[in-house]
């Protein structure tokens, strides 16, 4: 009878419940319940009427639940109904910073995109003098702080006379940004040749290669990158806060910012801050829920780059 | 009688072909270009320039030379700021690195769930903005439900932001809430990238737990580790958002970070010579930081090749 030889394969081990699994478990959930605790907190305020703040303050959940906060913080209730409710008669509309933030982020989201992909396909295939001197140009830039860039480049929206505006708000986002030039420029590098050059040598223009066969091989990288430029752009707070000076410029986190400190005697309107806040996180939600896997992909690549 | 070879020079034929991409190379990056040189190459060279006059806004600059860096430099609110933001870069820096560095740990041993690093990563999708919001709210010394729950404690309501002493530290740890899940996550892709071989060996070797975290694991996620401290320390070195929602550097000057007493010179004082000179410094420092780290930490070398 012959035996099968034992195999070379380790026998595996079921991993004993040890202690240190224990306590790495322990460490888990503690970081999954802090990280998850205080946007439930939000939720909790932003229902809880002004009225019963100071009482409840210590419990988890309103006696009362109430919608009339996000009513207030969105304009959809009268001044007076509004001061009633614990309003600070804060005139800033979260509806209109809303539709603000949404224009702001999809204009940069698809124009730096666009432009900036085309830069990265001319970095990787295409040859023009003082092409490596250029993108070496564009690397140098991505270590500038942005101090440093955003007083002047303050200047020049001012003299341009797009102070306040959603021109001025967006120019230094729309062209493009050095790290979406370099970034895909890398990939664009790893792609295999042969399609391209076999369309090259049936006569296509850059042109053509670029758009009917290059962008279509790069969805994967080009929906990573529009992916962070979104959060990125929808999170911006310094430049919009620079650029946008009354109500109906605000993205929203500038009218966050406004909005709290619009109180009268110093004691800021939680419950409305706190149905804003709420506002501002339901996009986050929703690229979460609609989107979860790429997002976490997303943020894992950009930093193996 | 000689023999001509009729072969006409390589370098005729090659002549053509890049000087007509050129153009089309050019026409591709020429928005990328148009946005580089406009809000980076410019703002950088202009904020020299600027950094050279004293300027407000309203008269003709005036050319004062290397006066704004000297009075920089014996500024004493210049170095306080300086050491205010050292402070937070070490209430912020070791403490995060050091957590992401155990969660990874423990997401690459303990969970296989999308959802669980979705919830994870859902700090860091929120705005600095939304952030500060947030935990001025939970650490609001009166109604804050963080002060409610010590206040049944021995440790009692806590002034957090309204503290001298406290305030750099509560804003360090709410950025370690926001950044501990990225980075957990960029040190997770790295711990995915090592060789399951090389733990198998250790396992079999009779290594535990500690010893392979400690001698295997850290080692080979020295790249991950130096991209992880550079991005972090350039970042939290530039801190600002968080400062300007929760404190506006108070109280009493204990959180007016660099950036902060850069900005308020730039746009409250309107010192725009003394402003761009303090971000020129700041930027000088940072190069300096990363050529340092990257040096001191031996980038450049994998231990796995």
């Amino acid at each position: 009878m012959t035996t099968v030889p034992s195999s070379s394969h380790v026998p595996i081990r079921r991993k004993p419940f040890s202690p240190g699994r224990a306590l790495a478990w322990a460490g888990l959930i503690l970081i999954i319940f802090v990280s998850v605790f205080p946007i439930f907190i939000v939720l909790k305020t932003a229902l809880t009427s002004s009225r019963q703040l100071y009482a409840e303050a210590a419990s988890l959940w309103p006696s009362q639940p109430t919608l009339i906060n996000f009513e207030r913080v969105l304009g959809l209730v009268t001044p007076e109904q509004a001061q009633a409710a614990g309003g600070s008669g804060s005139s800033v509309s979260f509806l209109t910073s809303t539709k603000n933030s949404v224009v702001f982020t999809a204009l940069i989201v698809v124009f730096q995109t666009l432009f900036s992909s085309m830069a990265a396909y001319a970095f990787a295939r295409l040859k023009f003098p003082g092409r490596d001197a250029i993108f070496t140009a564009f690397l140098i830039s991505l270590m500038i702080p942005g101090i440093v860039l955003s007083i002047p480049n303050f200047i020049t929206i001012k003299n341009l006379g797009w102070l306040n505006s959603m021109p001025g708000m967006v120019a230094p986002f729309f062209l493009m940004s050095p790290f979406a030039v370099f970034f895909l420029r890398q990939f664009f590098l790893s792609l295999p040749k042969e399609t391209e050059e076999a369309a090259f040598l049936d006569g296509a223009s850059p042109f053509t290669i670029f758009w009917r066969i290059t962008l279509p091989m790069s969805q994967g990288p080009i929906v990573t990158l529009a992916i962070l430029t979104t959060i990125g752009m929808w999170n911006e707070f310094f430049w919009p806060f620079l650029i946008a000076k009354d109500e109906a410029s605000y993205t929203l986190p500038v009218a966050l910012q406004v909005f709290k400190t619009q109180t009268p005697q110093g004691t800021p309107d939680w419950t409305g801050l706190m149905a804003g806040t709420f506002i501002a996180i339901i996009p986050v939600f929703v690229l979460l829920i609609a989107m979860g896997r790429r997002v976490v992909e997303s943020l894992a690549f950009s930093g193996t780059k | 009688m000689t023999t001509q070879t009729s072969s006409i020079p390589l370098t005729a034929l090659r002549r053509k072909k890049p000087n007509s991409q050129a153009w089309i190379g050019y026409l591709f990056i020429l928005p990328a270009i148009i946005g580089f040189v406009v809000f980076y190459l410019y703002p950088a060279l202009h904020g020299l320039q600027i950094s050279f006059t004293d300027w407000n806004l309203l008269s003709d600059p005036k050319s004062v030379g290397l006066a704004n860096y000297n009075e920089a430099l014996h500024d004493p609110k210049f170095w306080s700021a300086l050491w205010i933001t050292v402070k937070y870069v070490l209430w912020n820096l070791p403490l995060q690195t050091l957590l992401s560095i155990l969660l990874a740990v423990a997401m690459d041993r303990l969970v296989k769930s999308m959802f669980i690093k979705g919830l994870i990563i859902l700090p860091y999708l929120l705005s600095s903005v939304l952030v500060a919001m947030i935990f001025l709210w939970m650490l609001d010394p009166l109604l804050g439900i963080i002060n409610q729950w010590l206040d049944a404690t021995p440790i009692g309501k806590q002034a957090f932001f309204t503290s001298t002493d406290q305030a750099i530290p509560t804003i360090a740890l709410i950025n370690i809430w926001k950044h501990m899940g990225f980075n957990a996550l960029l040190f997770y892709a790295g711990i995915q990238a090592i060789p399951r071989t090389v733990y198998e060996a250790a396992s079999i070797d009779g290594a535990t737990e500690w010893t392979v975290f400690w001698r295997i694991t850290l080692p080979l996620l020295r790249p991950v580790s130096v991209f992880v401290l550079v991005t972090s320390l350039i970042g939290s070195f530039q801190i600002f958002d968080t400062v300007a929602v929760t404190t506006q550097g108070g109280p009493v000057d204990s959180t007016k970070v660099l950036v902060y007493y850069i900005y308020q010179n730039a746009f409250s004082f309107f010192r725009m010579g003394y402003a761009t000179a303090m971000s020129m410094l700041l930027f000088g420092l940072l190069v300096v930081f990363t050529l340092l780290q990257l040096r001191f930490l031996r980038a450049n070398e994998s231990d796995l090749d």
